[in-house]
């Protein structure tokens, strides 16, 4: 009798493997570029001219720097607004440190970098010390970094010289200089956050600090960490900004939207806004979709004001997709497919296997397994 | 086995909160390779004690001697590098991070300053295999695993200190039946190795199974410590609650008549339960028993709309009926009292009069200045013990919160009334309320589903008793039935007419 029990669940279940995040962010990259090829065959150009590679990677590089940083800060259930303040600061910085003069490179790069990191570490025990919320924080430092800038600067300043443009104008093929630190930038990050403590910690405050907390992490650090890298990622934008223009200016980082467009394009990579889950290649991937929606926008010549309609739709589509499936947490135990009842009990059950939005794909098989073996006892 | 020093000795460890005593003069002793359970009532301090012993609470007095030196713990995680790991009954760990991750979040190893993953995983894996757990992949996400498994990696992550003492709190709370020999078969393999146990449950039957030697705790104090075979259930019981159980429970009213049915089901379910017949008439009481996540929740959720069903039939007093959302099911006179009264039931930085108006003022509008000219009158029925009507509720104890959440379902005049884990973390006093109000309630011609895991519970109450397994009604007995009968449908094990019960 106590045997025949035992079977109620199968001790060997198949195992559900839910489509990792990034993976999805890949397909949905090769889905928009096929689109995206096709639309711009359409109007008679080649989508995949080394021009037009060349434009989308220059399109990529800004934004993925501060994505990448705002990456870390999102993963610790924090965010960065002030990020597009820091964009302007470093480009004036650099520019007016640099004065032309080649020989200033370095340490004009060195002091954006410690500035950026100073910035950094001011928000970081803002959230953490202080408690204030992550939004509120950085939203308040950005603020201020921003009356700095205007009060200061009345339009561009300084002078880039030749040597430092160079990075934002030369490439290696269609690949642009820019793109490759960009994506060296972005390897060491995914490393760090793999391979190093502080970067597992980020997953583990993200994603229960109570836990963390109870596992004996020290739960500010990682947090101080993550704001001070998306800083300093910032300013790495601010440097390639000011290598374009060859000037300093304090409103370029505003104009790009790099705030709002960041965190978009992180939550588009599949990273969860929540903290606890995500990854740098998601979020590159994210920057990579906005690029090439931007670029095939362009290409077609398409009404600016439509521009900001598909991303905005881009974005929601892809955040309502991610929720679906994070909804179901509760697996469901009955998806009637397996069920042996009347066939109306199947329609039924088909709605919540498609609700499940693949949860139910691989779970369908369960019930009847488990079925089998009750009807085996 | 007494030969052996002890492990682990706590002496005279007091606690109060707020004023109130909740532990006095409590003490015990542990012996390597001993697995000592420890029991008591819901309120009776098991969890305090364990909470001391780990370092999570501080205490007011006594000492806790490891291993021989003095100890005081401030944070659970120097207990557990000093060798006293406790598995709490809340998961501590992260879905979305791997087996492996998991298990040395904090301490993960490293070579030449980076995290050593490779050495994570082999060492998750060595000792899953040491514990004989097949099947658990050390690189799965946590959120793929059963709560079984979960389990297991709370306790490989306990484990994976080098404990000698292993506390464990409810472990099985969540576990199916053949789930809870995996974790029998664990427990009785670390004793082997020597590490002491202290393993709190209130399933009886475990204790008696693995346990060398049980402490009663009741009301705070020691009652009794000593070897378990000097004890047998009853008397265990006896300890435990130190008068019968009966002397709670009110009887049935008189003038109470069992009607109509007001609300029946027919072959129902969803994605969480499935087939279920029910029927509930006005002026009864039905207790639902069941294991945790048999689908209890599941099932009053689909009553009252939340995830409706979407086959069979539903049908209230005799009309069928398709419940889809909460406010329909308010509106024909269903009301639901939640299990999570703080995150479901209540909004706690609200008043005790907002919380009362809620439901009111969001679906029967109109009626609201009615119902709070009614309102002191119905809290002081309920003996709300409160500093008026503006006070927050989070400032209420969790009793008195309790009687806010049912003040705010009876002003909606229910025909049902759906009670999940009524009496969750309450004292007795306000116990004793709730069950009162539930025999009014009868005796008016409501009809009263209640789901509770306290079988004392259910047996004292229900009018007939359906027991929940693996989603289905596995069983629906006659009131009073016994708890073996109830647990043995509860795990699937109960037989009627010689076929299995589903």
């Amino acid at each position: 009798m106590s045997t025949a029990t035992t079977t109620s669940a199968p001790p060997r279940r198949p195992r559900r493997r839910r489509l990792d995040a990034s993976l999805i962010v890949g397909i949905a990259l090769v889905g928009v570029i096929v689109i995206g090829a096709i639309l711009v065959a359409t109007v008679g150009r080649n989508f995949f001219s080394a021009g037009n590679i060349r434009d989308i990677l220059t399109g990529m590089s800004v934004l993925g720097f501060v994505a990448i940083g705002q990456t870390f800060v999102i993963l610790c259930a924090s965010l960065d607004l002030s990020v597009p303040y820091v964009v302007s600061l470093s480009s004036l910085i650099a520019a007016d440190l640099m004065a032309g003069n080649p020989a200033n490179i370095p340490v004009a790069v060195l002091a954006v970098l410690v500035v950026a990191a100073l910035i950094g570490l001011a928000n970081g025990l803002i959230v953490t010390k202080l408690r204030v919320n992550g939004f509120i924080a950085t939203l308040g430092t950005g603020l201020i970094i921003k009356g700095y800038l205007d009060t200061n600067y009345k339009g561009t300043s300084g002078e880039v010289p030749w040597e430092f443009q160079l990075i934002g104008a030369t490439g290696v093929g269609p690949v642009p200089v820019s793109t490759l630190i960009m994506l060296a930038v972005a390897v060491a990050g995914a490393f760090f956050l793999a391979r190093t403590r502080t970067g597992n910690h980020m997953f583990a405050v993200g994603g229960n600090e109570q836990v963390a907390r109870l596992s004996g992490i020290r739960t500010a650090r990682p947090l101080i960490i993550a704001h001070m890298l998306c800083s300093i990622t910032a300013a790495l934008a601010g440097l390639l900004l000011a290598s374009r223009l060859g000037v300093g200016s304090p409103t370029v980082g505003t104009q790009g939207g790099y705030d709002l467009l960041s965190i978009a394009a992180v939550v588009l990579g599949g990273t969860l806004l929540l903290g606890g889950r995500g990854s740098i290649w998601g979020t590159i991937g994210g920057v990579a979709i906005f690029a090439v929606v931007d670029n095939v926008m362009s290409v077609m010549q398409v009404n600016p004001f439509l521009k900001d309609v598909v991303r905005g739709i881009v974005i929601v589509a892809a955040v309502a997709v991610y929720t679906a499936r994070v909804v179901e947490r509760r697996r469901p135990r009955f998806t009637g497919s397996g069920s042996d009842r009347a066939p109306e009990s199947v329609e039924g059950g088909g709605g919540i296997a498609g609700g499940g939005t693949g949860a139910g794909n691989a779970g369908i098989g369960t019930p009847g397994v488990e079925r089998r073996q009750e009807e085996q006892a | 086995m007494n030969d052996t020093a002890p492990v682990l000795v706590a002496e005279g460890l007091e606690k109060s909160f707020f004023g109130v005593t909740v532990l006095r003069g409590v003490g015990l002793a542990l012996r390597p390779g001993e697995v000592h359970g420890l029991v008591g009532e819901n309120g009776a301090g098991k969890s305090t004690f364990m909470k001391i012993l780990a370092g999570v609470y501080e205490r007011d007095a006594g000492t806790i001697t490891l291993g021989g030196r003095e100890v005081d713990f401030s944070h659970p995680v120097q207990a557990a590098r000093a060798g006293l790991a406790t598995v709490f009954q809340e998961f501590n760990l992260l879905p979305e991070r791997t087996v492996a991750q998991n298990v040395f979040l904090g301490r993960e190893p490293r070579k030449g300053g980076f995290v050593d993953r490779k050495a994570m995983v082999r060492e998750t894996r060595a000792l899953l295999d040491e514990l004989g757990i097949e099947g658990v992949d050390p690189d799965a996400p946590v959120r793929t695993l059963t709560v079984a498994e979960q389990q297991i990696v709370e306790i490989v992550k306990a484990l994976s200190v080098d404990a000698r003492v292993i506390q464990m709190d409810e472990p099985t709370a969540a576990l199916a039946d053949h789930e809870v020999e995996l974790l029998y078969a664990i427990v009785r393999r670390l004793s082997e190795r020597g590490v002491a146990i202290l393993y709190v449950s209130h399933r009886l039957k475990e204790i008696f199974d693995l346990c060398d030697t049980i402490t009663v705790l009741k009301d705070g104090a020691l009652v009794s410590s000593g070897p378990a075979a000097e004890l047998d259930t009853d008397e265990l019981v006896r300890r435990m609650v130190g008068r019968p159980i009966s002397a709670y429970f009110p009887g049935v009213l008189e003038g109470t008549v069992l009607g109509e049915p007001r609300l029946e089901l027919r072959g129902a379910g969803n994605g969480y339960v499935d087939d279920i017949d029910l029927e509930l008439r006005a002026g009864e009481i039905v207790g639902v028993a069941g294991l945790q996540g048999s689908g209890r929740t599941e099932l009053v959720e689909a009553l009252f709309g939340v995830v409706p069903f979407t086959r069979g039939e539903m049908l209230l007093d005799g009309a069928p009926v398709r419940m889809t959302s909460a406010r329909q099911s308010v509106k024909t006179g269903i009301a639901l009292i939640t299990e999570d009264r703080k995150a479901q039931g209540l909004a706690l930085n609200q008043s005790v009069a907002d919380n009362a108006l809620l439901v009111i003022r969001s679906v029967f509008a109109r009626r609201t200045g009615e119902v709070r000219r009614e309102l002191p009158g119905v809290l002081s029925s309920l003996e709300v013990a409160s500093q008026g009507v503006d006070q927050e509720v989070q400032y209420l104890s969790g009793g008195n919160q309790q009687k806010v959440v049912l003040a705010k379902w009876l002003a909606t005049k229910p025909r049902v009334v759906l009670l999940d884990e009524p009496t969750r973390g309450i004292d007795v006093g306000a116990k004793v309320a709730v069950y009162n109000l539930m025999r009014r309630l009868a005796k008016e011609g409501v009809a009263i589903l209640m789901i509770s895991s306290e079988l004392p519970e259910v047996i004292g109450m229900s009018d007939r008793i359906v027991v929940m397994h693996d989603g289905r009604a596995s069983a629906e007995l006659p009131a009073r039935s016994d708890e073996t009968t109830i647990l043995s449908a509860a795990t699937g094990t109960l037989r009627i007419g010689g076929e299995e019960a589903r």
